[in-house]
């Protein structure tokens, strides 16, 4: 009991790593219907930002989360931009295509500029052992500080989503982009903020992984990002809500699954869940039914 | 004169949609556009609020050309859209939807002014203020949609077919909102399949005919005319 306990509480950590990539997935998708395949690499650009910004410039872990969300939202914004507004009105094809383009891009550019060895990220912070129930199950303090992080981050995205004017727009903007447009919204602008804070919590999880794991690499966002993608359709893609269940979900799942003498198959459990998911809720957890536009 | 189109052809695509409307509205009146299905009636309104840009031909508004603005600049400017088929954000509440519709004000205290104006004028929308608005009826939906419109303060507002899909009483009841909301100031350009009922309420129409403007004239001459009496007005 206390084994599968312990399992949940790992998962948690990572759970917020997925929770908050799939948040950027999902507040896209809302948007404009797009899987913008390069989100995991962003979350790459934030971890990488996060990195210098320490070991270069010697800033503390605040000012260069900070400093990575601001990159990360700016690379975002400059994303959609140059490679998707000019396909607004393509096909939805194209802009998927263009996409895992800009994913090849961002992967291998980061390969040319950053080399593609794996570095260690710095981790100033001493992270101490809780142990509860007698011993038997251990907290981490980096474990409840990667959760609180993440709450927090969720707490302010819905407060903004729900609760300000330009929060307000991009959920107009989400349900019927021309309509947005006859209220006097300014259509572009919300996407690109929509852009800016998806890109934002990408880099806080960035930032969280490479405290989790300490290493880094170019090609780092490649599977996070998918597993995200997973996590936001098991949610019910287009759902801020179901992005953060489908993340915590996930991660949970995937560290039980872990615990066990499987533990090889955990991305095939992973994936296995998204089919059977798909299969009972096609509109994932929290997803309402699709709702053409005529 | 408040809005001046001269000439204005709008193609989608190779498909010509109008093919040179000229036509006025001064300030103070109600104009109808009445005419068939696709004769361009809300590709008319369209054009002018941003959302398609004519080939050629000017728009102007109060004098200055507008024909090449996007749609929140055309808002800004004063011309707001009651768009075909109520298009309410279903998903947020009555309130959120007026609020959107006041997106450009900073007049934070005038907001709330209008938000209560706009609650005395449909008390159904104040009952039903937290609410989502996809659970209103067809009727309140209009209602919400006029209402959300009027939160930008508009010098012209457009209407189209605001009386669609409604009820012979409810449709009575729009244009009578249409008549006050006139009648306190607002300009207004209506369009409509009910010609019967917008040439009654307007001061002046345009027939509209695949994409061309067939007759124009005082509401009264239009509905004494044989020919818009036999094509629009059910004969007799």
């Amino acid at each position: 009991m206390t084994a599968i306990l312990q399992q949940i509480v790992n998962g948690l950590s990572l759970g917020s790593i997925y929770a908050l990539i799939a948040l950027g997935y999902t507040m896209v998708y809302g948007i404009i219907k797009l899987i913008n395949f390069a989100h995991g690499d962003i979350y790459m650009v934030g971890a990488y930002v996060a990195f210098f910004a320490v070991t270069l410039l010697s800033m503390n872990l605040g000012v260069a989360l900070l400093l990575a969300m601001l990159a990360a939202a700016l690379t975002g914004v400059l994303i959609e931009r140059i490679a998707y507004r000019p396909l607004r009105n393509a096909p939805r094809i194209a802009a998927l295509i263009t996409a895992i383009g800009v994913s090849f891009i961002l992967e291998n550019g980061g390969i040319l500029v950053l080399k593609p060895d794996p570095r260690a990220f710095p981790d100033p912070i001493r992270w101490r052992q809780i142990r509860l129930m007698g011993g038997s199950l251990v907290l981490s303090t980096q474990d409840l500080f990667i959760v609180g992080v993440t709450v927090a981050m969720m707490l302010l995205l819905v407060y903004f989503v729900q609760r300000t004017r330009t929060g307000r727009a991009m959920r107009a903007v989400a349900y019927d982009m021309q309509a947005a447009a006859l209220m006097g919204v300014d259509v572009n602008r919300t996407i690109a903020v929509t852009f800016a804070v998806g890109s934002a919590l990408a880099a806080v999880a960035g930032v969280l992984v490479g405290l989790y794991y300490n290493r880094i690499d170019p090609l780092m966002g490649l599977v996070p990002g998918l597993k995200a993608f997973i996590a936001a359709v098991l949610g019910g893609i287009g759902s801020i809500p179901g992005a953060m269940l489908g993340g915590y979900l996930l991660g949970v799942i995937e560290a039980l699954v872990g615990g066990t003498q499987f533990s090889l198959f955990r991305d095939a459990v992973s994936f296995a869940l998204l089919i059977l998911i798909l299969l009972v809720r096609p509109a994932g957890l929290l997803g309402r039914n699709v709702r053409e536009k005529v | 004169m408040l809005l001046e189109l001269e000439e204005v052809h709008v193609s989608y695509g190779p498909i010509a949609a109008l093919r040179g409307i000229s036509l006025t509205v001064e300030e103070g009146e109600i104009v109808t556009l009445i005419g068939a299905n696709g004769a361009g009636k809300s590709t008319t309104l369209n054009t002018v609020s941003g959302l398609l840009h004519p080939r050629s031909g000017r728009i102007r508004f109060r004098g200055a050309e507008i024909q090449r603005l996007s749609p929140q600049e055309v808002v800004a400017r004063g011309i707001t859209q009651v768009p075909e088929g109520r298009r309410v954000f279903a998903e947020m509440s009555v309130e959120e939807n007026l609020l959107l519709g006041a997106y450009q004000r900073r007049d934070g205290a005038g907001v709330q002014r209008d938000l209560a104006a706009v609650y005395e004028r449909f008390p159904v929308l104040y009952e039903r203020r937290r609410q989502s608005a996809g659970t209103l009826s067809g009727g309140e939906q209009q209602m919400l949609a006029i209402g959300r419109a009027l939160m930008a303060r508009p010098t012209l507002l457009l209407m189209d077919e605001p009386s669609m899909g409604l009820s012979p009483i409810l449709v009575q009841q729009v244009f009578e909102i249409i008549r006050q909301i006139n009648a306190q100031g607002t300009t207004i350009l209506l369009v409509e399949q009910n010609a019967h009922m917008a040439l009654k309420v307007a001061h002046r129409g345009y027939v509209l005919e695949t994409g061309r403007i067939a007759l124009e004239g005082a509401a009264a001459e239009l509905t004494a005319s044989e020919q818009v009496r036999s094509a629009y007005l059910g004969g007799a």
